[in-house]
């Protein structure tokens, strides 16, 4: 383990704190007078019907699995750009191979009407 | 013990700790909620054997787009947002011994193959360390790893290959995925 990670573990220490100081301060300080309209679940100001715990028709979910691929992608994409000085054309050609053949994906997702509202 | 030690059982007992959660909760949504919390303590042991890019990766994939699809899933699947559904059912059984094969089987290959370990091609690792690798190997292993993406000497025909299965990935995704006409009301 090299000493980079150790700044990881602090912040990974550290970070919980922030979001989780004004949830407490908030308990431990806030006057608590409850009434039956403010311990409603807050749904934008309009009443919630019924339980949460239902089906969603989640919209945009073609468009998270055109997304698992292009995060692939930039896991590939990522070690030829630290290596980019050292590269010769012939890996300029096979790189832009890789990416013309997922932006070709893109076309396709892009022509189906994937990326959009459905 | 050595800190490396202290914090690999730390990081070991958080991964092991979650996943025991995503097995028995009954509310498939917070045993996704815990899954990725396991993929983190996953991230955390490729920390341990100094794979930092295999963690980073395992973070934005794992983390960052898997765990997504999966809430999506149980999100879309009609009946799983409710808890009747029992945490166990008939198959746990073979599911154990399925379980103890194919750790027996990881643990043979790599008990076998130490010797054969391709970074460290004349040390013989016991089981208890971790390969003992250069530490000039470890700090550029990024950069070699992306020069042999693409050198014509290495692994640039399964590099695109890669791109040719994550293509043919994309577009069955979006056909299997995709809403039947009597279902868009």
């Amino acid at each position: 383990m090299s000493q980079d990670w150790q700044f990881v573990a602090i912040f990974l220490i550290l970070s919980p704190i922030f979001p989780a100081a004004p949830v407490i301060l908030n308990h431990l300080l806030g006057p608590k007078k409850p009434n039956p309209i403010k311990q409603q679940t807050y749904e934008c100001g309009i009443e919630t019907v019924g339980s949460s715990w239902v089906q969603f028709k989640v919209q945009y979910y073609i468009y998270a699995l055109v997304f698992v691929i292009f995060d692939v992608e930039a896991v590939f994409l990522f070690p030829i750009a630290a290596a980019y000085g050292q590269l010769t054309l012939f890996s300029i050609f096979s790189v832009a191979l890789f990416i013309f053949l997922l932006a070709d994906g893109l076309a396709y997702a892009w022509g189906r009407g994937a990326l959009e509202w459905i | 013990m050595t800190v490396e030690q202290i914090v690999f059982l730390l990081i070991s007992a958080f991964t092991l700790s979650t996943a025991v959660i995503v097995v028995t909760k009954r509310n498939l949504f917070h045993a996704a909620l815990a899954l990725m919390a396991t993929f983190l303590g996953v991230a955390g042991l490729y920390v341990t054997l100094d794979a930092g890019f295999l963690a980073a990766a395992q973070l934005l994939v794992y983390i960052g787009a898997i765990s997504i699809l999966v809430i999506f899933a149980i999100m879309m699947t009609r009946r799983l947002m409710q808890t009747t559904e029992p945490a166990y059912n008939a198959q746990s059984g073979f599911a154990l011994v399925t379980a103890v094969i194919s750790f027996g089987l990881i643990f043979w290959v790599f008990y076998v193959f130490r010797e054969f370990w391709p970074l460290i091609p004349d040390a013989v690792t016991p089981l208890a360390s971790k390969p003992i690798v250069a530490d000039e190997i470890l700090q550029g292993s990024v950069v070699v790893m992306g020069r042999s993406f693409v050198s014509s000497a290495a692994y640039v025909l399964p590099f695109e290959i890669a791109s040719v299965l994550l293509l043919a990935a994309l577009v069955g995704a979006i056909i299997v995925a995709w809403p039947k006409a009597e279902d868009k009301a």
